[in-house]
């Protein structure tokens, strides 16, 4: 007889006849009966209704009998919470037992029955078994303490069982150690904040001990415990990794992962001239190259790994390329994954190879694989330059393959070609217009168009070629349509005289007829530049482009950074931020990288920022194509959304898109609000004649035209400032669309509570190769905050943003990085709020509330100062006490006193208190003597300095009279000047 | 953590469903039915999100198993879970089949039980749970307390793999080099990669709590030893080693003194299991060498020769050797003429299929093929998959050497010389590839 016909039975009235059996009195008979409870249960078929029955089983000797019991127990007991209560005794007395595997079993078994009152009776057996003397039974105790947070963490915290675990990291058995840790570990996830585990070396040194003696999986829990730890130096960093290393050779390739991390992450502490920062590189590279030959399903978790660590550290695998390549009989991920690794580890050195294997899989059969093998060369040929050119025939000769996704493929990277190297391959134009016909895709066919676009003066028959896509023009995707009218106002822009007709017939078919606001704005945009001023038309839409960079699709350097703290685990599989895809409090902290060595302490000089950001300029990033869209020059590769604005990104950021038209029509709109002079003509614009002998005007310098396409007031007003010839139907859509632009743009709410002042501009766009930066400081619960807004009038994409302080008065500093996850796109804004604190190095500054900071990013680290109003230092706790402040103040000399005016207020005394309170300025008393109220206020600064204050507001006159005293006199200016700004807003 | 653990047959019905965490519903075992097994499309990926849900599976012949989590779990050990999984069941009931499955179902639930707990693996050696987890499930009751300690000491103890006690009359060991050699290779005979993966399997039938040393001839160990001895021996020793680009250990062996001394010491567990893996790509000895020669004569024509070359000490015997040549998906007829063993045109796999029972060290053979093709307008050019090697070498294609192995077992009454040890090698082909 065998098991497997318990899943057979598909009767009716099963259940009775299984109650029937489970009250037999024959023990065997019960036993089969639980078995087709269980095999029931595990089809998926409800039955709950046996619970008494089964529960009544439970009283047994039979080992195997009990499990099967408590397994149903389990899966049962929530929605049974009362019958539950029949089963504690069981598990009370089990925890009793004299066989430490039955008491191990009851105590793990009771931790995953989430009912509340049998976690109640929990309590005591576990704490039991936390001291057990069997080590069994305490390693199962460390995990039910993790089980039992779950249920009910307040209960766990009350009855003092994390501070048992805690001690159980010393315990002599090192799986007990493992378990601790996994468990603690787990617990920690859920308070943030907490120092739950509190690492140190000492319990480093323990958990490196264990480490050594314990089981494979308790080895990755102490390993992923370990890489949470930041040690206090490099020689600590250095000590650790010794340790760690020997763990590369273990033949689980979670431990050998596991190990990498902790190298990976410990070795930024190491300084890079040190003798074992080399060999540790040395080490990593065979552990990683072995964790291809496991199993397809680790070799997909490795490749995905060794993808970010080859982005943080190319020199560790340059050598490898070879293990690379693709085997016939991969899985396709584990293909796909290992094309992506060949690019990156591509270069001059190995080109050849890499070639000649993108070729081979160009000929394969899977299309995705295909296509990115193809996409590959492309993207070699950037990368390489000394390639270029091999890539290029590489890529002819899959065109003349005729395969149509090797065809559409080819053309669109050859067109990113065309972009790194103008005027260089453009005798292939000839083949690729051969397959025009072919074309089906929108990618294609706009890459296609482009490039005709482009190079029209030098394709006899661009006109022609881009006539016969214009005919099915509402039936393309809007990628092809902008894309369309760009390359035609190109095309008339090169050769007026005989594309005249085609140009209206584009504009007007996305004027017109077009639904689509991106498709429309951008026609009118044309339409306007053409018609008022046709040389400033040419300067801007043939202006020269910025040259693509060399890498693409790399990872933003702060999520990269996240990524290799979370080595091994989904997060690096998806490339994505636990916070991505993980629910609740868990995994949401952001991990980072510790600093390299030096960089921990402060920095004296603007000059040593400086040397740090040069030293580590990682290659500019391609924009991810949805960030193109407000390239009006240029590529309209989005992804194909037909209608509506384009979506917003997640983080709430404002699109470069929205901008282009946002501040220009801003002005533009402004202009209309008066009765408008605008003829309504619904003809189409006079032919824009093309004046070449005209001067171009003299602020129409084609830089900064390309460059402030998006949003800058120039340009609106350049647009709403002549009688410019506009169609009717275009105020009315426009309109609501900006009403809808500026709702997305402008929801930026600021929350009541402490003063901050309005922001100004920091750091003009013109100084700082056009990053602009406008800030404020804010204390929002108890932070201090610099609210930053940076916006990118550049042309070329922002990455790497890091910000740094100078020395200041009170030691302000960053708390954290600054924040900038994606790359800024040109024309993007992005808000910005850094956490600061006040434990950084400290010297006084002139002005006091000076300060002076250096932001970096891909393209140059710049400076500029600040101020920040000395009320975001007052500090929650400042309410002195009476008797205190009545002393304090008799105690400070009365040369320390500073009296001040503030003109203008036209609050009572109570309000004015009440707004004072929101910025930490505390009453302590109110007197009023022959109309004149006196308010006796304290506050107390971050660095414990307190000031007295004497406010005395006489009703009817707007002026107040206030009288600080503190024992250090300096900072007395700056709190008026507070007062002053929180009193007038 | 592993939130749950579910296993299905081929129809994507469940056997075995067990949940760790309370966020993991059952709606997440049709979801992953749905989602993966029912898919139209060829799996993408190992690794599935549905849902914020995430979904880790294996296949083994037609059992899919699926671990579900809703958190960062560490990905690789997810797998490394999964695979021992795999190892645990087939040394408790043998191969991993439905009607097997369904048979032990309940022992499956009780392995589940004990070696992951809320999520987090445990224990997962087979020798150790073996001592308490059998199919008769009483054994419990007749332990005395003496044997349930020993057992739950060796389940958390530093040596889980190996129980105390064990006796033989005759102490035996058996080692065996087993390795796989990879290639690939142009058209014009250049090495385009080559690697060798290896693994040393260790049978061991050893009395009490035997301490073993291994030795091999390692590049690294050989020099350093050389440096101390006699100069000429380290020039003589120094051809004979190898140098291993990586390896990985069993976890019985002290990582930390292989870090250190580049010792390989341990104490091994009873019965088979795999001592180590390593890899190299230095100086790797090719058995065979394959010499490919195509030509299309006009469109529904093409002639093929290959010839095969042995590249190993005559006195020695390939044995098992097939090579595969394939042939385009419009063939209408193949002819084919070969010195040596038997050649089939198989018209399912689309492949001409050489099959040579034994061929000797430094000789060479041929096949030719004529191959007729259907005229078709298929603008798709036949992609010439390589032309792929099977073969087995009674040598190591790496040149790896075992030099000793020592056992030393204090407490009980034998030697290192009273153990009796065999070594054996076999080298057969991986991915061996030659391109046409």
């Amino acid at each position: 007889m065998t098991d497997s016909k318990y899943f057979t039975t598909t009767k009716k009235g099963e259940i009775f006849e299984l109650k029937a059996e489970l009250n037999s009195d024959k023990k065997e008979k019960k036993k089969e009966a639980v078995k087709k409870v269980i095999a029931s249960m595990t089809v998926g078929k409800d039955v709950s209704a046996l619970f008494p029955d089964v529960v009544n089983c439970m009283q047994t000797d039979n080992l195997e009998l009990k499990k099967l019991v408590y397994l149903y127990l389990m899966n049962y007991a929530k929605s049974q919470p009362d019958m539950a209560i029949m089963a504690v005794n069981t598990f009370v007395k089990d925890c009793e037992d004299p066989n430490p595997l039955i008491r191990a079993l009851a105590v793990r078994t009771m931790g995953c029955i989430r009912v509340d009152k049998i976690t109640e009776y929990l309590c005591e057996p576990l704490r039991k078994c936390l001291k057990d003397e069997d080590p069994y039974v305490r390693k199962t105790a460390a995990v039910c303490v993790a089980k039992l947070h779950d249920i009910n963490a307040q209960l766990v915290e009350d009855q003092g069982f994390l501070d048992t675990l805690k001690d159980l990291i010393s315990d002599s058995n090192p799986m007990v150690v493992a378990n601790a840790v996994a468990a603690l570990s787990e617990i920690a996830e859920s308070h943030p904040n907490s120092n739950l585990l509190d690492l140190n070396p000492q319990t480093i040194n323990k958990l490196l001990t264990a480490l050594n003696e314990c089981t494979e999986w308790g080895q990755i829990f102490i390993l992923d415990c370990l890489a949470n730890y930041t040690p206090r130096d490099d020689r600590e960093s250095q000590s650790i990794c010794e340790r760690v290393t020997p763990r590369l050779s273990h033949a689980n390739s979670a431990v050998v992962l596991s190990a990498v991390k902790v190298l990976m992450k410990f070795m930024e502490m190491l300084p890079k001239d040190l003798d074992y920062y080399g060999t540790l590189l040395k080490k990593l590279a065979p552990p990683l190259v072995t964790l291809l030959s496991a199993e397809p399903e680790l070799q997909y978790v490795a490749l995905r790994n060794i993808n970010l660590i080859v982005q943080r550290r190319p020199e560790i695998l340059k050598h490898e390329m070879k293990v690379f390549f693709v085997k016939y009989n991969d899985p396709i991920y584990v293909k796909l994954e290992k094309l992506d690794i060949m690019i990156r580890l591509a270069s001059q050195a190995n080109i050849a190879q890499v070639l000649a294997e993108l070729k081979e899989y160009a000929t394969e059969v899977d299309v995705d694989f295909v296509r990115k093998a193809v996409r590959a060369i492309g993207r070699c040929a950037i990368k390489v330059e000394q390639s270029a050119e091999r890539c290029v025939s590489t890529l002819l000769d899959l065109i003349q393959t005729k395969v149509n996704y090797v065809v559409q493929e080819a053309i669109v990277v050859i067109k990113d070609i065309f972009r790194k190297y103008p005027n260089k391959y453009e005798s292939v134009i000839a083949t690729l217009c051969e397959n025009l016909d072919s074309l089906d895709e929108p990618e294609a066919r706009a890459a296609m168009i482009w490039i005709v676009g482009e190079y029209a003066e030098r394709i006899d028959n661009a006109d022609e070629l881009l006539e016969s896509f214009l005919e099915g023009f509402h039936d393309e995707s809007t990628q092809v349509q902008l894309q369309l009218l760009t390359a035609i106002v190109k095309l008339f822009l090169k050769k007026p005289t005989e594309t005249q007709e085609l140009v209206q017939q584009v504009l007007s078919l996305a004027t017109q007829d077009s639904d689509n606001p991106d498709l429309r704005d951008r026609g009118y945009i044309y339409w306007r530049l053409l018609s008022t001023d046709p040389v400033a038309a040419k300067e801007v839409v043939l202006a020269e482009k910025p040259l693509i960079s060399e890498e693409t699709d790399l990872i933003e350097p702060t999520l990269l950074e996240e990524l290799i703290c979370h080595i091994g685990t989904l997060a690096s599989v998806y490339h994505k931020p636990p916070s991505a895809f993980v629910e609740g409090s868990r995994g949401v902290q952001h991990k980072r990288l510790p600093g390299s060595a030096g960089s921990g302490e402060s920095v004296d000089s603007p000059d040593t920022v400086s040397a740090a950001g040069v030293s580590e300029a990682p290659p500019a990033v391609i924009p991810s194509q949805g960030d193109l869209l407000g390239d009006l020059l240029n590529l309209d590769l989005t992804p194909p959304t037909t209608s509506g604005p384009p979506p917003v990104p997640s983080s709430g950021m404002q699109m470069g898109a929205m901008d282009l038209l946002g501040g220009g029509l801003d002005s533009l709109m402004g202009d209309e609000s008066e009765p408008p002079p605008i003829p309504l003509r619904t003809d189409t614009p006079q032919s824009p004649q093309l004046s070449h002998q005209s001067p171009s005007p003299p602020d129409y310098s084609p830089t900064e035209l390309g460059g402030d396409l998006g949003g800058s007031p120039a340009m609106g007003a350049a647009f709403g400032a002549p009688p410019a010839v506009m169609p009717a139907s275009f105020s009315a859509p426009v309109s609501g669309g900006l009403d809808d632009l500026f709702d997305l743009g402008g929801g930026v709410g600021m929350p009541m509570g402490a003063y901050s002042p309005p922001k100004t501009i920091w750091l003009p766009a013109m100084k700082a190769k056009g990053l602009e930066i406008s800030g404020t400081f804010a204390r929002r619960a108890g932070v201090i905050q610099m609210e930053m807004t940076l916006t990118n009038k550049a042309m070329s994409v922002m990455t790497d943003f890091a910000i740094q302080f100078n020395r200041n008065s009170f030691g302000l500093a960053p708390a954290g990085p600054l924040q900038v996850l994606t790359p800024l796109s040109p024309n993007q804004t992005i808000e910005v709020a850094l956490p600061l604190s006040t434990v950084g190095p400290v010297m006084k500054m002139e002005p006091l509330s000076n300060l002076q900071v250096a932001v970096k990013n891909n393209i140059d680290v710049f400076y500029f100062s600040c101020q920040y109003p000395i009320s975001m230092l007052f500090v929650e706790d400042g309410k002195m006490e009476r008797q205190v402040f009545l002393a304090t103040w008799k105690d400070i000399p009365n040369d320390n006193e500073a009296q001040f005016q503030i003109k203008d207020c036209h609050l009572n005394s109570d309000a004015a208190s009440n707004k004072l309170q929101g910025s930490n300025v505390f009453t302590i008393a109110k007197r009023t003597v022959e109309g004149q109220d006196m308010l006796y206020q304290s506050m107390k600064l971050t660095n414990g300095i307190w000031v007295l204050a004497e406010l005395r507001v006489q009703a009817g006159n707007p002026n107040y009279t206030i009288s600080l005293k503190c024992r250090a006199p300096e900072v007395s200016q700056c709190v008026f000047q507070s007062y002053e700004a929180i009193l007038k807003n | 953590m592993i939130g749950g653990l579910f296993i299905y047959n081929h129809k994507g019905e469940v056997l075995i469903s067990r949940v760790y965490r309370d966020d993991i519903g059952r709606n997440a075992v049709d979801a992953f039915r749905v989602n993966v097994i029912h898919a139209r499309q060829q799996v993408r990926s190992p690794v599935t999100n549905i849902a914020r849900t995430s979904f880790f599976h294996v296949k083994r012949s037609n059992i899919w198993l699926a671990a579900v989590t809703k958190q960062n779990v560490n990905a690789a050990m997810v797998f490394e879970f999964l695979y021992k999984m795999c190892d645990v069941m087939t040394a408790y009931f043998g191969k991993i089949s439905e009607e097997n499955i369904k048979n032990n179902f309940v022992l499956i639930y009780e392995l589940l039980d004990e070696i992951l707990d809320f999520g987090y693996p445990q224990n997962s050696e087979t020798g150790a749970l073996k001592t308490f987890i059998t199919q008769q499930g009483i054994k419990g009751q007749h332990q005395t307390k003496e044997e349930q300690s020993q057992i739950t000491s060796q389940v958390t103890g530093q040596i889980g793999w190996r129980r105390e006690g064990i006796k033989y009359r005759r102490n035996e060991l058996f080692l065996d080099v087993l390795e796989s050699v990879n290639l690939l290779m142009s058209p014009q005979g250049q090495v385009l990669s080559a690697h060798v993966s290896g693994r040393v399997v260790m049978k061991s039938y050893l009395s009490g709590m035997p301490e073993c040393k291994f030795g091999m001839n390692d590049k690294i160990v050989i020099d350093k030893q050389g440096k101390g001895g006699a100069s000429d021996e380290a020039g003589k020793s120094g051809k004979q080693s190898i140098a291993i680009d990586d390896c990985t250990f069993h976890q019985c062996v002290r990582l930390s003194k292989f870090d250190s001394e580049r010792s390989i010491s341990f104490i091994p567990p009873d019965g088979e299991y795999e001592l180590m893996r390593y890899r190299t790509t230095k100086d790797i000895i090719l058995p065979f060498r394959v010499i490919p020669l195509v030509r299309e004569v006009g469109r529904t024509k093409l002639e093929v020769k290959v010839v095969i070359k042995s590249n190993f000490k005559p006195s020695l015997l390939a044995q098992k050797i097939e090579v595969r040549i394939p042939t385009p998906l419009n063939t209408s007829g193949v002819q084919v003429i070969c010195m040596k063993g038997k050649a089939k045109y198989k018209a399912s796999e689309n492949a001409i299929v050489w099959k040579i029972k034994r061929m000797a060290g430094m000789k060479e053979s041929q096949i030719s093929a004529e191959i007729e093709l259907l005229p078709t307008n298929d603008k798709k050019k036949w992609a010439r998959p390589p032309i792929s090697m099977n073969f087995e070498v009674p040598f190591a294609p790496s040149g790896l050497k075992v030099r000793y192995l020592k056992v030393f077992e204090s407490k009980l009454n034998y030697s290192d010389h009273d153990v009796i040890k065999w070594v054996r090698y076999i080298g057969r082909s991986g991915i061996y590839e030659t391109r046409c």
